[in-house]
């Protein structure tokens, strides 16, 4: 295994003592930790990581008075985007400090049950992930009177069956419930009606992962890491033209250009930041940084020399988008249709430039008009790699 | 005969599933899950069979079990292929084992072999970019995938 190191999640730390910090703390102290250390979701969008608890928290209308069962905290683990692999490796080697994030997030919420939505892809990981759960029920980590003071909590599995768009916190949910992974409308938002319509909080594997050190080192020492408004570090999956691909943990705020030193990347031309649903970037924007004020990333870094042809990377990720659409609403699922035929036309040489910038109006109203994420993100791609290799559309 | 065999066992299966994950909707996908790794496919009987001890119509799990790449309604082979044909494995040299596949099977992406042993598949990104060319064999993953080890993995 490589020895990985990191500001944050690849530091050295000592198990059990986030957990053990934040029964010391009580759950309101943890939540004005995390919210004074400024934690953002790791999934993609970057919300207030307090801010999606306290909702959930407050949220005591009607039938949700009742605090001690049933409300979840529900692990993404359903990485899908193209060029991601970075909670995989979180699984693999850190899934202790996972569950204690899951543990400390159900204890600031007041949820007893935790779900970790594991991608069907990741199945091999099952009986690691059980058998770790199962040892920590013996130890009493999990289960009944965990401080002593009643807080009952415990951590279950469940499989996801191939399909990116249930990444989307409500698809999830909504597979979850035995149904086909389709997004829903909001509001209702899963903080106030979730899993079995009770309040639930949906976080990505690697921010519930940052939490253990948060809790342990405090928040200011957290935003001494990163950027104003992009506190911590982030994990970046590093694919592409590359001699060193794999897994890096950088604080907020590096430039694409350290990124490329730190892979082993030379004579690039372009960088795809987001996976298929982020934008691309060609060498003279290479000092750009990675942070939510300047170029956000879920964590996928895609690299392309010299040699490659920027259609082709663009049909590629129509063709996912294409796979992957739930089809449930026409922008999204007929829309994407229409740009690949669109391009492939193109590189045909069967129509004008006039139809690009229809193209590119579509892609545009695809963003305004689709029901989730995937729909809105697809002209991310569409549009930056059309803007920075014109040429290479037509021909090449 | 041996269908009538085959269907016994998967009624008692379905049942057996049935009672350990329970009979509310929310353990569907965990049932499809099994029925689908022991069997290679989620028949129309065994649709029918699922709703009707859930209390639901086939009808809506058959649009379930469409919904996800991982089940099948129609037989597929024993052994399922499914190769990443996301853009980091096509950079890493998916081509060259997409025509050593066909070539080996004498089928193309998307058919079985006569003997329903093979069945290739492409899927959309794994999770193991910076290892590719990468591909499953039933819900096992390979990674860095070249064409002189592909015997020694369907060998496995
Ligand atoms: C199409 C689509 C796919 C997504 N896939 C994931 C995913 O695989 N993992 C993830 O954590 N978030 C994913 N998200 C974002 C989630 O909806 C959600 O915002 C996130 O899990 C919240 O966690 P965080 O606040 O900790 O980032 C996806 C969103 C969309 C629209
Ligand atoms: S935008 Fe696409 S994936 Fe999202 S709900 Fe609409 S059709 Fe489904
Ligand atoms: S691109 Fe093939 S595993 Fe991600």
């Amino acid at each position: 295994m490589t020895e990985r190191k990191g500001p944050i999640l690849f530091r050295p730390y000592t198990a059990f003592s986030g957990m053990r910090k934040a029964f010391e703390m009580g759950n309101a102290k943890v939540l004005a930790t995390v919210k004074d250390a400024g934690l953002r979701g790791r999934g993609g969008a970057g919300f207030p990581t307090a801010m999606k608890w306290k909702f959930a928290l407050d949220d005591i209308s009607k039938d949700h008075q009742d605090y001690s069962k049933d409300r979840f905290i529900i692990c993404n683990a359903d990485e899908g985007e193209p060029g991601t692999f970075k909670d995989r490796v979180l699984l693999e080697e850190q899934l202790g400090l996972l569950l204690e994030g899951m543990l400390i997030a159900g204890y600031t919420i007041r949820a007893s049950t935790g779900i970790i939505f594991l991608r069907g892809e990741y199945n091999y990981m099952w009986d690691q992930i059980k058998g770790t759960i199962l040892r920590w029920r013996a130890e009493g980590m999990l289960g009944e009177n965990l401080d002593g003071k009643g807080f009952d909590f415990d951590i279950h599995i469940r499989m996801g069956a191939g399909a990116y768009v249930c990444g989307e916190e409500t698809a999830l949910i909504e597979s979850m419930e035995g149904y086909r992974g389709e997004p829903r409308n909001r509001p209702p938002f899963p903080v106030n009606a979730g899993f079995n319509k009770r309040p639930t909080v949906v976080n990505n594997v690697e921010t519930l992962c940052q939490l253990p050190h948060i809790l342990n080192e405090g928040a200011d020492w957290f935003k001494k890491i990163g950027t104003e408004e992009s506190t911590g570090s982030k994990l970046l999956s590093i694919s592409g033209d590359c001699s060193k691909p794999g897994v890096y943990e950088v604080p907020f705020g590096v430039t694409i250009q350290a990124v490329l030193e730190l892979a082993g990347a030379v004579g690039i031309k372009a960088v795809q930041v987001g996976g298929a649903s982020g934008i691309c970037l060609s060498a003279h924007e290479f000092d750009r940084t990675i942070c939510f004020e300047d170029v956000p990333t879920g964590g996928s870094i895609i690299i392309f020399n010299t040699t490659r042809n920027m259609r082709e990377v663009l049909v590629n990720f129509l063709g996912f988008f294409m796979e992957e659409s739930c089809g449930q609403c026409t922008p999204c699922r007929y829309g994407t249709e229409c740009l690949l035929d669109g391009i492939l036309q193109l590189s045909r040489g069967e129509c004008s430039d006039e139809y690009l910038s229809e193209l590119l109006d579509l892609s545009d109203s695809m963003a305004i008009a689709s029901k989730c994420g995937l729909g809105q993100s697809v002209a991310n791609p569409f549009r930056s790699i059309i803007e920075r290799f014109r040429g290479e559309i037509y021909h090449g | 005969m041996r269908d009538q065999r085959t269907r016994e066992m998967l009624d008692q299966d379905i049942r057996r599933w049935v009672d350990k994950y329970s009979r509310e909707r929310s353990a569907l996908i965990a049932i499809l899950h099994n029925v689908h790794r022991k069997y290679s496919q989620v028949s129309a009987h065994a649709m029918e069979e699922i709703a009707d001890y859930l209390g639901i119509h086939p009808v809506e799990v058959y649009g379930v079990a469409t919904f996800y790449s991982f089940y099948n309604a129609e037989p597929k082979g024993k052994k399922i292929i499914r190769l990443c044909r996301t853009i980091s494995c096509d950079m890493q040299g998916k081509r060259d084992l997409v025509y050593a596949l066909e070539h080996r099977f004498g089928i193309r992406f998307g058919e079985t072999t006569r003997d329903g042993k093979w069945t290739l598949e492409y899927t959309s990104c794994m999770g193991w970019c910076d290892q590719g060319p990468a591909l499953f064999v039933n819900s096992k993953p390979y990674t860095s995938v070249t064409t002189e080890r592909l015997d020694a993995i369907l060998a496995e």
